[in-house]
């Protein structure tokens, strides 16, 4: 009797076996959390110095037009104002993500909608191409053919926002246009077979009742599409010209947080003001994706309450 | 079924095991201890590449392992004692956050550096106070030059770069410059001269090829010879620095490099100016004097 | 204009957009390979780089490309897969989930190049690895862990809930369903996961740049003895992958055909993602057939 009841009351085998499964699963999560922290950790601490131990006031960092960091300014200070790399990456990205929008939904909506049968079998092959070609690629295909199109078409030395715009809205369409496609999915068949028997044409269908029911969806994809395009360094940096000056207009050398970041960096000496400010644009990428993550967040919890 | 699987994983991985053991037992143990890794300036890296190459086809098993990442990763890596030679196109006394005391300067090579333009601009000599006039921004079409009606456009070298400090320093005489575009390598810096029209910007002799103009200043030309007499004053030393005084590997690897063997064929072949043939010789402040 | 009308013009223009998404692949990959194909001999493919002369091949960077894709997913799948299972199959939605996603998100929107300057603070300077194909190795892993974790998420979430009732109606425990039930049938999307993320790994450089470092040193292809510094086995010694060494024949190279090696680099590289896509369909779409016994 004594041992039937010991038996049952033991752990059975397959209650060990998902602890231990369970165990190892989140060991694997925690890995991750850790290496995230530790990046956190190690881009604040750097970017950060120049804030508490060069002295330079936020303000100045964050308004400041003039970058020079080897040179002092007016006020005694080192020149370090970020806003040309601010602007920069700020118009590059929304740029990109307002031509990329139409092209990346109207794929989408052909693959969904139109022309599903072709539209899986071409289209998604295609798309997930445009992932996998490696970024030191586009940017010799934006030196190459895009900076000299820019040049003859619309002047000027053509390299600056535009051609970092041509180039970023090709890097950044496949994400765009899968996650919208994904979105689409997930419309209920029901939302399109209401409207169709209603006597609406198809083009009706689906911009007054399938898009509007993926909006919340569409939104995070071009967030998220901007997130990407904000991180982008080697074929940004190609094309923009690199000039960390505020834009006059689209064809004017300029520069991003990311390419004024990759460019110095192996210049400058590990610990000093230079190299210090260099990590400073990265805590400001950091921060900027964080903010990203937050709006994709909203927009979902927003969808979600429809 | 589960205990065999268990077996067989076992097995396997006494058998990876045991070729592991066999394979770290019968390494080729002469060649262990014998690589050093030198980092920095990626305008001597051709010449370290090439150099160590060779050393080790004179020294079997021992390995020179050579990365670039700009001159000053080279110096904080050597600061640190992370690498065994740190390579940089400026001395450590000019760089920012080096302290240099402890740091032992080994000069291998001469680079001259000239500007370039694109090749329809139409000049070939300017003299200093054009070249500062351009850079600054006061000139803004070659036309002015007596060149051709195309709107100037700077290319500059990144800030920092060993290239640019040395071609504001001597070419523009400190004269500072407008804010305008950067490319941090040479390569890219050519290339973009080239095509682009009314581009002008300066790279090492070795990078400056038929696809672009070279520029001759106040009249001298560019050329070796006038570097070693110091006619051509917009040149700059190529340092390989130690951390202390080298020992080992790193010691014969630098006299290898600094041996006539070297100097007079690799050094030349890949475009630099060797050591022994410059006739004058410039120290930190920029003071000359001359050799013999 | 009546809603035929319009309905017409719509599908015209839809037919338009995916036509030029189409065209502007098309347009990349002739220009690539049209470029690069002068250079595609096998002698390129096999000979070792030339630092200033012409005829340099790829062979060394080829095989360092692949090895270190090797070890980058050997390292990164087990602890992508781990943390997919425990995202989808145990955690409760709260606040420390949501803070863990959007950890995993914002990693994987993070310039790679601080991803590579972390790597070589850590692992090449305060570790001692030096810049050796191991550091390199993590540095991917870094790189690829997120995107990774998020694609084996989805597959995983893309299984239905019947399969877990079912599995649990029969008496199985979660670990148990999920390692009999849901993981087989959710190979076939991992799978293509996993060869998709290893496309983008082939092809990142500037992770590598500070890692796995610039140069390739000569190895002896007939000693396997990974203790051996010339093996191409050793995982402590530097190598330069292709993605890298375009990058660095385009800024510094000096060689008189830099700009063909690039050329040719570039077509390799691109084949290769290729050849990762088309692998990836064909063996999952086979693996699926297989696993779900499903006909035709």
């Amino acid at each position: 009797m004594d041992k039937i009841k010991e038996k049952l009351q033991q752990t059975s085998q397959a209650t060990r076996s998902e602890r231990r499964g369970r165990f190892i699963s989140f060991l694997a999560l925690i890995l991750i959390l850790v290496v995230v922290i530790a990046i956190f950790w190690f881009v604040a601490a750097k970017g950060l110095a120049t804030f508490f131990q060069n002295h330079i006031s936020v303000w100045d960092f964050l308004s400041g037009r003039t970058w020079d960091p080897s040179v002092k300014g007016a006020n005694g200070k080192p020149e370090v104002g970020a806003l040309p790399m601010i602007v920069g990456s700020f118009l590059i990205t929304l740029l990109s993500a307002l031509v990329a929008t139409p092209f990346a939904i109207g794929t989408a909506v052909f693959m969904n909608e139109i022309a599903p049968r072709n539209g899986a079998k071409i289209l998604q092959p295609v798309t997930e191409l445009l992932v996998g070609i490696p970024s030191v690629v586009y940017g010799f295909i934006g030196l190459s053919v895009v900076v000299p199109f820019v040049r003859h078409v619309f002047g000027g030395s053509g390299f600056g926002i535009l051609s970092g715009t041509f180039v970023l809205f090709v890097m950044i369409l496949p994400t765009v246009t899968s996650m919208t496609a994904d979105t689409l999915k997930s419309v209920p068949r029901y939302y399109r077979e209401a409207s169709l028997a209603l006597g609406a044409t198809r083009w009706q269908t689906i911009h007054k009742v399938v898009l509007r029911a993926a909006t919340p969806g569409i939104l995070t994809a071009i967030v998220f599409g901007m997130a990407r395009a904000f991180g982008e360094a080697l074929a940004v940096q190609m094309v923009v010209g690199n000039a960390t000056l505020l834009p006059h207009n689209l064809v004017s050398p300029s520069s991003t947080l990311t390419s004024v970041l990759t460019e110095g960096i192996g210049n400058t000496v590990m610990g000093s003001l230079q190299n210090n400010a260099l990590w400073s644009l990265a805590l400001v990428l950091l921060i900027m994706s964080l903010f990203f993550n937050v709006i994709i967040r909203i927009i979902g919890r927003k969808g979600e309450l429809r | 079924m589960n205990k065999r699987r268990i077996a067989g994983v076992a097995l396997f991985l006494i058998a990876i095991g045991g070729l592991l053991g066999l394979s770290y037992q019968t390494r080729n143990r002469s060649s262990a201890g014998g690589s050093i890794t030198t980092v920095g300036s990626t305008a001597l890296q051709p010449l370290v590449e090439a150099a160590g190459e060779q050393f080790s086809g004179d020294h079997l098993g021992v390995f020179i392992n050579v990365q670039g990442g700009g001159s000053g990763t080279g110096l904080s890596q050597i600061q640190e004692g992370a690498v065994a030679i740190g390579n940089s196109d400026v001395f450590a006394e000019e760089q920012s956050g080096i302290h240099s005391h402890n740091l032992v300067d080994h000069r291998v090579a001469v680079v001259g550096i000239v500007p370039i333009i694109n090749k329809k601009v139409g000049l070939k000599t300017l003299t200093t106070a054009q070249l500062q006039k351009v850079f600054d921004g006061t000139y803004t079409n070659w036309r002015e030059l007596g060149g051709k009606n195309v709107p100037i456009t700077i290319v500059n070298r990144a800030q920092g770069s060993g290239t640019r400090a040395t071609f504001e320093k001597w070419a523009l005489r400190g004269h500072r410059v407008k804010t305008a575009q950067e490319q941090d390598s040479s390569g890219m810096v050519r290339s973009i001269v080239s095509t682009t029209p009314g581009a002008i910007s300066y790279v090492a002799f070795s990078y400056a090829n038929k696809t672009v103009q070279k520029v001759a200043i106040n009249g001298v030309a560019p050329t070796n010879q006038n570097v070693t007499s110091n006619k051509w004053q917009v040149w700059s030393y190529e340092h390989m620095y130690t951390n202390g005084r080298p020992k080992g590997v790193a010691k014969s690897f630098l006299n290898y490099i600094e041996s006539p063997k070297i100097q007079s064929t690799l050094v030349r072949q890949l475009g630099y100016i060797s050591i022994s043939q410059m006739h004058v010789e410039r120290d930190v402040k920029g003071r000359v004097t001359v050799v013999r | 204009m009546n809603a035929k009308t319009a309905d017409k013009i719509a599908t015209a223009v839809f037919y338009a957009i995916a036509g030029s998404v189409i065209l502007i692949l098309a347009f990349l990959l002739g220009y690539i390979l049209i470029s690069g194909f002068p250079k595609l001999t096998w002698q390129f493919l096999t000979t070792p780089a030339k630092a200033f002369t012409a005829g340099g091949g790829i062979g060394i960077q080829l095989f360092n490309s692949f090895y270190l894709l090797l070890l980058a997913m050997l390292i990164s799948f087990p602890i992508a897969l781990g943390a997919g299972i425990y995202l989808n199959e145990y955690a409760k939605q709260n606040w420390l989930t949501t803070i863990i996603r959007t950890a995993i998100e914002i990693l994987s929107s993070l310039p790679s190049v601080v991803v590579g300057l972390f790597g070589f603070l850590l692992f090449v300077v305060h570790m001692k690895m030096g810049f050796s194909i191991l550091s390199g190795a993590l540095a991917l892993t870094f790189f690829n862990l997120p995107l990774l974790t998020r694609s084996i998420e989805g597959s995983l979430a893309a299984i239905p809930n019947l399969q877990r009732e079912a599995g649990l109606a029969l008496g199985l425990s979660r670990w148990e369903t999920v390692t009999h039930v849901i993981l087989p049938a959710a190979v076939p999307s991992i799978l293509t996961g996993v060869i998709l993320s290893a496309g983008r790994v082939f092809g990142e450089a500037a992770a590598l740049i500070y890692t796995s470092g610039q140069s390739a040193p000569a190895l002896n292809f007939g000693d396997w003895n990974p203790f051996n510094i010339s093996s191409p086995l050793n995982p402590m010694r530097p190598a330069e992958t292709l993605a890298v060494h375009i990058w660095k024949i385009n800024s510094e190279g000096i060689m008189p055909d830099a700009s063909a090696v690039s050329a040719g680099s570039s077509a390799v590289l691109v084949l290769a993602v290729l050849l990762f896509n088309f692998l990836a369909r064909w063996l999952g779409r086979r693996l699926y057939h297989r696993l779900t016994s499903a006909t035709n």
